[in-house]
């Protein structure tokens, strides 16, 4: 403090830029103060405000989360519709519950290749060295996409509102089949946190999650009834989780009975997460 | 001695095939700044990620700040802080966001959070810049951005990594003085450089890191010490002359005479600073126009030449694997 003293003293004398440096440096560390350490939902939760943040400041990333929905919806509306069910607005009941889906699937997989440019930029070094409970930089990424993927929803419902789509469900068949869409989507990029952690570019990890979503929506039902396939693409059609999923969503949407294939669904999501939940967290604790 | 900052025994990290950090001893006392100083590639920053619980060593043991680093990781975590060129801050974001961000992170409510961000920037002289992204700071300022996020709940020991590498000369001084004042208010640093003479600036001790080992370790004087008690530094006026000066210089002063990078330039160690008048005195009957000659304590690169037998400036790209 003497230091500090004779510049009082003197008034008319500048202080050099390293004593008022050291002063506010003083009193910026003089606070000890230790908040109690928070809980793993409200570090999430923090996380989650992180990855707003970033639609905030960086909006073009809903680009993609407008863009596709509208393109595929388009696109295989007309290009199927006539071919597959005789009219497009007959096919468009059919197919747009599962276009919802493949919407949030395809947008799932940037999730990877943000994880892998933040890691290569240093920032998770920083979440990693802090004394929060692990997950919860991941868990709360997933949180912020949710936005992302309930903006793709609304613009795939909209459209196909626009285009005839009826869903006799109503509101609140679509607002479960939403719901359950999320559910899926969080549980399935546990996934693609994995691979974010085992790869070493994002441009990988977005090859590799070609490789995975290309399969599992075109080899599924979003947009053909199975018993028209070759009886061992069946057999995947009928195992594939995405399947499931787009059945109990035509379901919530077509106000039919949904729980037998809402709980094949939720076992799903709950096996996705304890398989590639932990293998992500293995990968986290160690990479770098 | 109160309790050390860090000690370790025996810290071994391999990478595939590479030996990262191969058996580090330190015991390293709380207060003032510690330097690790040595090459890319010699094992400084994997050894800090080990300290700081971002890696886990492959053997041995450390204890900071009194836990271990195994088995207490998140005490650890509670009470160090990192900065560097790992540990950075989201460039998307603005600074205030940043700061708010691992205030939040650390438990302080909101508003609590606001006001320690508000207060942070203010003394880092980046209040200007609160709600601009990171992307758009100089380099200096996001060395201040980064090292502000460090200290967000004030840690008992920062990790700092190569603070000021790629800085402009007027930023990497801003950068000194927030180490010093830091160090002044009672947090102990541990700093890694490849400069040598930012380790002879801030660091009470150094310990001098290669391939993977420590090599030396003391203050900078004693480093010096240890290579001699003078450096001789000659350069003549035209550099045809420089092997008539080196011979010259070596049959009177009898110790090996060094060509410098500079064409015009030799140096070299000498035991007994009194001969150096003789050597004066050599050149001048030789005719030998001098443009510069002179005697001082070693610099830090002639103590890290005489101690690996290379000069600090040896890269390797193993750090990029570390």
């Amino acid at each position: 403090m003497t230091r500090l003293d004779k510049l009082d003293e003197r008034p008319d004398v500048v202080p050099a830029s390293a004593e008022s440096l050291a002063a506010a440096m003083r009193a910026a560390l003089a606070d000890v103060e230790r908040p109690n350490p928070p809980g793993p939902l409200s570090t999430s939760l923090t996380f989650g405000w992180r990855a707003l943040l970033k639609i905030k400041h960086v909006p073009e990333q809903l680009f993609d989360v407008t863009v596709f929905p509208v393109m595929f919806t388009l696109l295989f509306t007309f290009l199927f519709g006539g071919a597959i069910a005789g009219s497009v607005g007959g096919y468009l009941q059919y197919v747009l519950p599962g276009l919802l889906v493949q919407g949030v699937i395809m947008i799932t997989m940037y999730t990877g290749s943000t994880l892998r440019t933040d890691i290569d930029r240093g920032v998770f070094d920083r979440f990693r060295s802090l004394p929060i409970w692990r997950p919860s930089a991941l868990v709360g990424m997933l949180l912020g996409d949710a936005v992302r993927y309930t903006i793709s929803a609304a613009v795939t419902i909209s459209l196909g509102l626009a285009l005839g789509y009826r869903p006799e469900g109503g509101v609140a068949g679509v607002l479960m089949a939403v719901l359950l869409i999320l559910v899926f989507a969080f549980s399935f990029s546990w996934l693609w946190t994995f691979f974010a952690l085992v790869l070493r570019t994002p441009g990988a990890v977005m090859g590799v999650s070609m490789l995975v979503i290309t399969p599992l929506t075109f080899a599924s039902n979003i947009f053909i009834e199975p018993s028209t396939l070759p009886t061992w693409l069946q057999a995947f059609v009928e195992v594939n989780p995405v399947s499931h999923l787009v059945t109990a969503v035509r379901d919530f949407m077509g106000g039919m009975d949904a729980s037998g294939e809402l709980s094949i669904t939720l076992l799903w999501c709950a096996g996705l997460v304890a398989v590639f939940g932990p293998l992500t967290m293995i990968r986290y604790r160690t990479a770098g | 001695m109160a309790e050390l900052a860090i000690e370790t025994h025996a810290l071994v990290k391999r990478f595939k095939k590479t030996v990262a950090v191969d058996g580090i001893d330190l015991a390293i006392p709380r207060g003032g700044v510690h330097g690790f100083l040595g090459p890319n590639g010699a094992g400084k920053t994997t050894t800090i990620r080990m300290l700081a619980t971002l890696t886990k060593p492959d053997s041995g043991t450390a204890r900071v700040l009194g836990r271990d680093i195994m088995t207490e990781a998140n005490e650890v975590r509670r009470r160090v802080s990192l900065t560097g060129q790992f540990a950075s801050v989201d460039e998307d974001l603005t600074g205030a966001e940043n700061l708010r961000l691992i205030g939040r992170l650390f438990g302080y409510t909101g508003a609590r959070a606001t006001r320690r961000a508000d207060e942070l920037l203010s003394a880092f002289g980046l209040s200007d810049a609160r709600d601009k992204q990171v992307k758009k700071y100089s380099g200096g300022m996001r060395r201040r951005i980064d090292i502000a996020a460090s200290i967000v709940v004030t840690p008992e020991l920062l990790f700092l990594d190569e603070p000021t590498t790629g800085l402009d000369p007027r930023s990497r001084n801003e950068v000194w003085d927030i180490i010093r004042a830091m160090v002044s208010s009672g947090t102990t640093v541990l700093l890694t450089t490849q400069y040598l003479d930012e380790a002879d600036q801030l660091a009470d001790r150094i310990s001098v890191i290669d391939t993977g080992r420590v090599i030396a370790e003391g203050t900078s004087s004693e480093l010096k010490a240890r290579v001699g008690n003078g450096a001789l530094h000659v350069r003549v006026m035209h550099p045809a002359d420089r092997p008539r000066a080196s011979a010259v210089l070596a049959r009177v002063l009898h110790v090996e005479i060094r060509n410098e990078v500079d064409p015009a330039a030799v140096s070299a160690t000498v035991a007994d600073p009194a001969i150096v008048t003789a050597a004066l005195t050599a050149l001048a009957d030789e005719n030998i126009e001098l443009a510069q000659f002179s005697l001082g304590q070693p610099s830090l690169d002639e103590v890290f030449l005489a101690l690996t037998g290379h000069t600090s400036e040896s890269q390797t790209d193993e750090e990029a694997a570390a």
